[in-house]
């Protein structure tokens, strides 16, 4: 077990505590999509009502077909400290995928399909980007049950209305 | 007067030190996090908190606590609306979680 340097309370509890967020996940790299679950995950946690809209390439974290195969980036992202012409190795993006899976496991952080289940069982709610879901030509049974509905981005504003929004 | 003014307590209303708890403090807990009593489901995630604690040092996970307490986690945020992870902790006695998840 590793001791946090520091993990007390923040030092003033704000005087308007964040009561609802609407995160859109606009990505759908393994390091663009996890920052968003850890986010729902933990509004829930903390008590805060939680909206996840999945737009663009987002959606496929919420995609059947795709949604257990999500890779990291491994060309045109620097943050891997590695050479681009080897981040374009075959076979590179599944290798540090892997690893970084195996990192995530020991955190007790779920894969991503059960994590977007326990999302979804804390009680947030999940939406796909009715723009995105038409350009793609998806429709509804190409998405996990847990998926609430296909929404505009109308009802979206509406739906976040009175919280804040993240944008990954 | 109610034993738990007389315990040490976080600004966030934590105990300070797990060896003040008892189950009469477990009900004042809850009532003040707004639950108004324990059931037995609620008593298996508390005693699940509160053994993991003891044996480990931290409090389990979200994930950990949905898949071995015996509750699921869509059970667990009826019992716990504000946060089952951080108020069985309370309930239990136990520092607040430390991780994310």
């Amino acid at each position: 077990m590793t001791t946090p340097l520091s993990h007390g309370a923040p030092a003033a509890v704000a005087d308007t505590p964040i009561t609802k967020v609407s995160i859109i996940v606009s990505k759908g790299s393994l390091e663009g999509i996890y920052p968003a679950l850890i986010l729902a995950n933990g509004a829930r946690m903390e008590g805060i009502e939680a909206n996840v809209f999945f737009t663009f390439f987002g959606m496929d974290a919420i995609n059947k077909a795709r949604h257990d195969h999500i890779k990291v980036a491994t060309v045109g992202n620097p943050g891997l400290h590695l050479a681009t012409w080897l981040g374009g190795f075959p076979g590179m993006s599944s290798l540090v995928t892997a690893q970084m899976s195996k990192s995530m496991e020991k955190l007790d952080i779920p894969p991503i399909p059960e994590f977007i289940e326990m999302i979804a069982d804390s009680g947030a709610k999940l939406y796909a980007c009715k723009a995105s879901v038409e350009m793609f030509d998806l429709d509804r049974k190409d998405f996990i049950d847990q998926v609430d509905s296909i929404i505009t981005v109308g009802d979206f504003y509406q739906m976040a209305g009175g919280g804040q929004i993240i944008f990954t | 007067m109610p034993v738990l003014t007389a315990v040490a307590r976080t600004p966030e209303g934590f105990l300070e030190n797990v060896g003040d708890w008892d189950k009469e403090l477990a009900l004042e807990l809850a009532v003040e996090s707004g639950i108004p009593t324990l059931t037995d489901r609620h008593w298996l995630v508390v005693d699940y908190m509160r053994t993991t604690f003891l044996a480990k040092g931290d409090g389990p996970t979200i994930r950990t606590l949905g898949k071995e307490s015996g509750v699921a986690i869509k059970e667990l945020y009826l019992l716990f609306p504000k946060g089952p992870a951080k108020l069985a902790a309370k309930i239990a006695g136990i520092p607040k979680p430390h991780g994310c998840i």
